[in-house]
C-alpha cells in the first residue's frame, strides 16, 4: 500500500515542444484508495498513469511512493502492477506459470509460490483453469489473468487499470467490475482506473479526477461530481446524457430564463458581463401540464421510449434539453408543457464555472 | 430485403444456422449479440462479400444470393475507421461519386452538404491520419452515404470511440437516417444501443436467430429466456420457482409467494428486470431479502448486488444509497413487472405495458 | 472459432494459367524422369526397362551416400548458423529511424547478388595470393588453403552461405518482431521478466510463424544448393564439398547416365519433400 503524491509533475513528448501532454500539476493519491482518472481520448490520462508505473518519466517535477523518490525508477523497481487495454498473457505457458511468473523472476518456488499462486487464483476464480493454457482462455477470463499477475506480488503498492474492460462483452463487464470492487473491499490496495466510461469511473471509485486536454478539471466522490460539477465540462461528461445548460439572463438579482424567474441552488450573485447558463440534470426535469414555481415553458418535441426510462426532447426558446423521466411516470404528450427546475437540483454556471 | 434459410459453413463449422429474416425497408434494423454471435458474418453476407453455404438473399423479388458485392447497391462503415489513407478528407468523401462518375459540381454541391451534415468541414482538406477518432469514423460516414446506396451496413462502428463520442454520434446517427431513404443495419452488442437507436432489432446468438420485430416489441415481450437475456443489461435477474396452481402463485424456494398469470406449467422461470426493483415497501409490493454483495453508486443510481440462497440479484435503484457489505437489505418489485419462462425457456406471462 | 478463411470457388479460375504452366514445367518433365528412372537408356530410341533396378543400385552406391552424409551435415550447420545469427541480428536492428532504414538496406544487399557471382566473390577473397582473407590469414600465420585442405574448403563453404542468407532469417526474424504490441514488453518490465525472459516467452512465441517460413525455406534452398560450392570449390577438394545436387549432375550430365540420373533425382525430390514435410508438421502441431 503506498500513498503516491506528484509534485509539479507535467509531461511533454519528444517532438512537441509546446503542447503538454499533461500539464503540470500536483496531486496526492491516499493509500488504499480507488481512483479513477476520466475523461475523453487524448486528455492526457494515459500518459498521468504511465508516468505514475514509470513506463514513461515525466518532462518535469516528481514522483514519490510513501516519501521516497521514486522518479527516476524504473517499473519493476517500483512496487506496482498494471493491466493493459486487451490482455496481456504470456501464450506458450499454462495459467499456474502465467501467475508464478513475477514470483518466479524474484527467485520464489516450490510450496510457497504454489500457495500463493492457488491464494490469487481462488480470489479471482480462476482456481479450476489454473493447468489449462492460457491461450485457451476467453478475453474476460485472460485479463483476469494480467490482473493476477499484479495482485500475486505481496508487495504491491498500487494496481494500474488502462482500460481494462475495453475488449470484455456487456454482461462480462459487469462480473468484472464486481471483481475488482470486491478485491478492492478485501486485500485494501491502491488501485488507479484509467477509463473514457463514465458508469465504470463512477461505479469503481471512491475519488473521481476528470480530465480535459491535459489538465485535471475536477476530483471528487462520484456523487459530488453528479450532482455539483464545477465546470461546464464534467457537467456535460458525466451523466447519460450529460448535464443540460439552459442560456439565462441576470436581472434584479436573480436569474430569468424567458423572463421566468427561476431559483437555483447557486447563492452568490455571478460575475458581471460573464455569460451565463442554468445546468440542470435530465434525470431532474419534472413535467407538468400546467404552470408553478420554478417552471419554464417548454414544447415537447420528441419522446423516446427506450425501454428502461423515456426520454423526452424539450425545445426551452432557441436551445433543447434533454429530459430523462423513469417509465413509471405518466408518459408525457407532445406540444406545449411546463418544465420544472427543482431549486436544490440545479446551479447557475457563469462563462464555464459554476456559481457558488 | 429478406433472407431466408441462410446457413453458412466454414470448414467443418456452421456460423450461421437457419437465419430467417426481414429488413424493414427504409428502417433501422439493429443486430444484437455477443461478440462472436455471427453479425459481422450475417453483415458480410448481406453486402454479397460472402456467398452463404445455403439459402437464399432477395431484394424484392430480386435474388441477390450470387451477385457479387460490386454489383449490389450496398455501403458498408467498420468499427476500425476504414478510409482512404493517400486521399484528403474531400477526396475520400467523393470517391464513391468519383467511381459513378459524377460531374464536378455535382461532387463538390454533395461533398459539401454531407460535410456540413455530419460536422466536419474544418477537416476537408487534412488527411485521416490528421484526424481523431471520431472524424476519421465520421468521414468513413459520410463516404458511406455518398454513395447514396439503398442498403448501409455498420459493423459495430462505435465500439472504439469514446463514451461520449458513443452518445452523441449515436444521436447523430438516429437523426440521420430518420427520413427513411436508407435500409440501415447497425451491428451491436450492447443492448442499450438497441434501445437508443429504436427501429427494429434481431437477436443473434450462437449464429442462430432467437427473436426479431419492432425493438420495443422484443424488449418488452422476449419469446425466450434466451432473448430475455440477451437483451438486458444489467443482466436480467432470474429466479426458479414452483407453481402453486391453486393460488396462481409463484412459490420461491425461500417461500415468497408472488401472484402470477394463470399458467399449465408447475416449473417455471422468473425474469425481472434490473430497473424493477424499489428499496420502499408498499401495498401490492413483494419483498425479497438478501445480503448486499456490492453497492455501486453510478451518480445518481446505485447498483445494489443482492446475494439470497435461489439467486444473485441485481437491482437499479434510483438515488445514492451506500450500503455497506454483507448488510441485510430487502428489494420491492411489484407482481405485475414479472416475466415468466417454463422449463424449456419458452415465455408463459410478461408484464402488460 | 477457427481461424479458416471461407473458400472462393472463382480463385480457382484466376490460378489455372499458374497450374497449367507449372504443369508444363514441371509436373510433365517429372513424369518424364519417372519414366526414365526404370529404363536403361543405352542410346537415342534404344531403352530396356529394368524396373526398380536404377534405385537399388543408387541407394547401395557408396558415392551417393558419401553425397547425401556430406549434404546433411551442410544443411544442419546452415539451419544451426543462420537461424540464430539472423535472429539475433533482428534483435539488434533499431525499431524505427533512419539507422534502422540503413541497417535494412545494408543487410539486404547480399541477398540481391546473383549466385555464380556469390561463388565468384569468395573464391577471390579466400585466395591466399590476391585475396584479403586468405592473404591475411596467411600473413597471420594460418595454415589456410581452401582448394586443398578440405576442412578449410568446408569452412569457406559455410561461412560463405552465412554471409549470402542470414540476411533473410534477419529481415523475415525483423518484420515478425516489429508486429509485437508494446503492452507485452511494458507488462514483461513489471513483472520483472530478464531480457532473455522476454526473448523466450514474448518474442519467439510470437515469431513462431515467421520462423517456420524461414526454416522452411532455409532447408529446401540449402539442400538443393549448387551454385555457390560450384563456383566456389568445383566440389573439391576430391569430394570434400561435392553435394547432393552437383552429384545428380556428375552423374547424369557428366556421365550421360540418364537412367540412373532420373532415379536418383526422384530420390532427391522425395527425401526434400519428406522432410519439409515433417518440420511443417512438427512446427504447426507443437502450437
Amino acid at each position: 500500500m503506498a500513498r503516491i503524491d506528484l509534485e509539479d509533475v507535467g509531461h511533454r513528448y519528444a517532438g512537441a515542444a509546446d503542447a503538454w501532454a499533461l500539464r503540470p500539476m500536483t496531486m496526492t493519491w491516499s493509500d488504499g484508495g480507488a481512483y479513477a482518472l476520466l475523461g475523453p481520448s487524448g486528455c492526457g490520462k494515459t500518459t498521468l498513469l504511465n508516468i505514475i508505473s514509470g513506463l514513461i518519466a515525466p518532462s518535469r517535477g516528481r514522483v514519490s511512493f510513501d516519501g521516497r523518490d521514486v522518479t527516476a525508477l524504473a517499473p519493476e523497481a517500483r512496487n506496482i502492477a498494471q493491466v493493459f487495454q486487451f490482455p496481456v498473457v504470456y501464450d506458450t505457458m499454462t495459467v499456474f506459470d502465467n501467475l508464478a511468473f513475477p514470483l518466479r523472476n524474484r527467485g520464489w518456488s516450490g510450496a510457497r509460490l504454489r500457495q500463493r499462486v492457488e491464494e490469487v487464483a481462488d480470489i479471482l476464480e480462476l482456481r479450476p483453469d489454473l493447468p489449462r493454457r492460457a491461450r485457451a482462455l476467453s478475453a474476460d477470463q485472460k485479463q483476469k489473468i494480467s490482473l493476477g499477475r499484479g495482485l500475486v506480488r505481496p508487495d504491491v503498492a498500487a494496481v494500474l487499470f488502462d482500460e481494462p474492460l475495453t475488449v470484455i462483452d456487456p454482461h462480462l463487464k459487469w462480473l468484472l467490475r464486481r471483481k475488482l470492487k470486491q478485491i478492492h473491499q478485501q486485500l485494501k490496495l491502491s488501485l488507479l482506473y484509467v477509463t473514457h466510461d463514465q458508469t465504470e469511473a463512477l461505479t469503481f471509485a471512491d475519488q473521481v479526477v476528470v480530465m480535459s486536454q491535459g489538465e485535471i478539471v475536477q476530483v471528487g466522490t462520484p456523487e459530488a461530481l453528479f450532482e455539483t460539477p464545477a465546470h461546464r465540462f464534467v457537467g456535460h461528461f458525466i451523466g447519460s446524457p450529460g448535464m443540460n445548460f439552459l442560456a439565462c439572463d441576470w436581472t434584479a438579482g436573480a436569474a430569468t430564463i424567458g423572463g421566468v424567474r427561476v431559483e437555483t441552488s447557486s447563492k452568490q450573485a455571478p460575475p458581471a458581463g460573464a455569460k451565463l447558463s442554468i445546468g440542470v440534470r435530465p434525470e431532474y426535469l419534472e413535467l407538468a401540464p400546467t404552470p408553478g414555481a420554478n417552471c419554464v415553458p417548454v414544447r415537447v418535441a420528441a419522446i423516446q421510449d427506450q425501454g428502461i426510462h423515456t426520454m423526452v426532447r424539450l425545445e426551452v426558446g432557441a436551445s433543447f434539453a434533454w429530459a430523462k423521466l423513469r417509465t413509471t411516470s405518466a408518459a408525457p404528450t407532445p406540444g406545449s408543457a411546463f418544465a420544472r427546475l427543482p431549486p436544490a437540483r440545479c446551479a447557475l454556471y457563469a462563462d464555464e464555472r459554476r456559481v457558488a | 430485403m429478406r433472407l431466408s434459410g441462410i446457413h453458412y459453413r466454414v470448414g467443418s463449422e456452421l456460423w450461421l444456422e437457419d437465419i430467417d429474416l426481414s429488413l424493414a425497408k427504409g428502417g433501422i434494423n439493429v443486430l444484437l449479440g455477443a461478440t462472436l454471435a455471427g453479425k459481422t458474418t450475417l453483415l458480410r453476407i448481406m453486402a454479397g462479400l460472402d456467398r452463404p453455404t445455403a439459402g437464399r438473399l432477395l431484394a424484392g423479388d430480386i435474388d441477390l444470393t450470387g451477385v457479387p458485392v460490386r454489383q449490389r447497391n450496398v455501403a458498408m462503415v467498420y468499427q476500425q475507421f476504414i478510409n482512404y489513407p493517400s486521399l484528403t478528407v474531400y477526396e475520400n468523401i467523393a470517391s464513391p461519386l468519383r467511381v459513378a462518375r459524377r460531374n464536378e459540381a455535382e461532387i463538390r454541391t454533395r461533398v459539401t452538404a454531407l460535410a456540413e451534415t455530419l460536422r466536419l468541414t474544418p477537416f476537408l482538406s487534412r488527411y485521416p491520419a490528421e484526424l481523431s477518432g471520431g472524424q476519421q469514423q465520421r468521414t468513413a460516414l459520410a463516404r458511406a452515404l455518398a454513395k447514396d446506396a439503398e442498403l448501409l451496413l455498420l459493423d459495430e462502428p462505435l465500439i472504439n470511440l469514446d463514451y461520449k463520442l458513443r452518445e452523441e454520434l449515436r444521436a447523430e446517427l438516429a437523426q440521420l437516417f430518420a427520413d427513411g431513404r436508407t435500409t440501415v443495419v447497425y451491428a451491436t452488442t450492447e443492448p442499450l444501443e438497441a434501445l437508443q437507436l429504436g427501429g427494429y432489432t434481431t437477436l443473434l446468438a450462437a449464429g442462430r436467430v432467437l427473436q426479431s420485430g419492432p425493438t420495443m416489441q422484443v424488449f418488452r415481450r422476449p419469446a425466450t429466456l434466451a432473448a430475455a437475456r440477451a437483451f438486458s443489461d444489467p443482466p436480467l435477474n432470474v429466479i426458479p420457482a414452483r407453481v402453486d396452481a391453486r393460488n396462481h402463485e409463484a412459490v420461491l424456494p425461500d417461500g415468497v409467494r408472488l401472484p402470477i398469470a394463470p399458467t399449465q406449467a408447475s416449473e417455471i422461470v422468473l425474469g425481472i428486470r434490473a430497473h424493477e426493483f424499489s428499496l420502499a415497501g408498499a401495498s401490492g409490493l413483494t419483498a425479497l431479502s438478501g445480503r448486499v454483495e456490492l453497492a455501486e453508486i453510478s451518480g445518481s443510481e446505485t447498483f445494489i448486488h443482492l446475494a439470497r440462497d435461489d439467486a444473485r440479484l441485481v437491482a437499479l435503484i434510483p438515488g445514492v444509497h451506500d450500503l455497506a457489505l454483507n448488510e441485510p437489505c430487502t428489494l420491492y418489485v411489484r407482481p405485475a413487472s414479472l416475466y415468466g419462462f417454463d422449463s424449456s425457456g419458452r415465455l408463459l406471462f410478461a408484464p402488460e405495458s | 472459432m477457427s481461424s479458416a478463411k471461407p473458400v472462393n470457388q472463382r480463385a480457382w479460375w484466376f490460378v489455372l494459367p499458374v497450374l497449367i504452366s507449372v504443369a508444363f514445367s514441371a509436373l510433365v518433365p517429372l513424369m518424364t524422369i519417372v519414366n526414365y528412372s526404370v529404363q536403361d537408356i543405352l542410346g537415342p530410341d534404344q531403352a530396356v526397362f529394368v524396373g526398380m533396378e536404377w534405385y537399388q543400385e543408387i541407394l547401395r552406391d557408396p558415392d551417393l551416400h558419401g553425397a547425401l552424409y556430406r549434404q546433411l551435415v551442410f544443411t544442419a550447420a546452415v539451419l544451426a548458423l543462420e537461424i540464430p545469427l539472423g535472429i539475433a541480428l533482428a534483435l539488434t536492428i533499431p525499431a524505427r529511424g533512419w539507422r534502422a532504414s540503413l541497417v535494412l538496406v545494408l543487410l539486404a544487399m547480399p541477398l540481391l547478388i546473383p549466385w555464380n557471382v556469390v561463388g565468384t566473390i569468395w573464391q577471390i577473397f579466400a585466395r591466399g595470393d590476391i585475396g584479403l582473407l586468405g592473404y591475411v590469414l596467411t600473413r597471420l600465420g594460418v595454415d589456410y588453403n581452401y582448394s586443398q585442405h578440405p576442412m578449410d574448403a568446408w569452412v569457406t563453404v559455410l561461412v560463405m552461405d552465412v554471409w549470402h542468407w542470414t540476411p533473410l532469417v534477419a529481415l523475415l526474424s525483423y518484420a515478425a518482431l516489429r508486429a509485437i504490441p508494446e503492452p507485452f514488453y511494458q507488462a514483461a518490465r513489471i513483472d520483472g521478466a530478464s531480457r532473455w525472459a522476454v526473448f523466450r516467452h514474448i518474442e519467439l512465441p510470437k515469431m513462431r510463424g515467421v520462423l517456420t517460413i524461414a526454416l522452411l525455406l532455409r532447408l529446401m534452398d540449402s539442400f538443393m544448393i549448387y551454385t555457390e560450392p560450384f563456383v566456389l570449390t568445383g566440389g573439391g577438394p576430391g569430394t570434400a564439398t561435392t553435394f547432393l545436387s552437383q552429384y545428380l549432375t556428375q552423374k547424369a550430365v557428366g556421365q550421360f547416365d540418364l537412367g540412373p540420373a532420373a532415379a536418383f533425382s526422384l530420390v532427391y525430390f522425395l527425401i526434400i519433400l519428406l522432410l519439409c514435410f515433417v518440420l511443417y508438421n512438427f512446427m504447426k502441431d507443437s502450437r
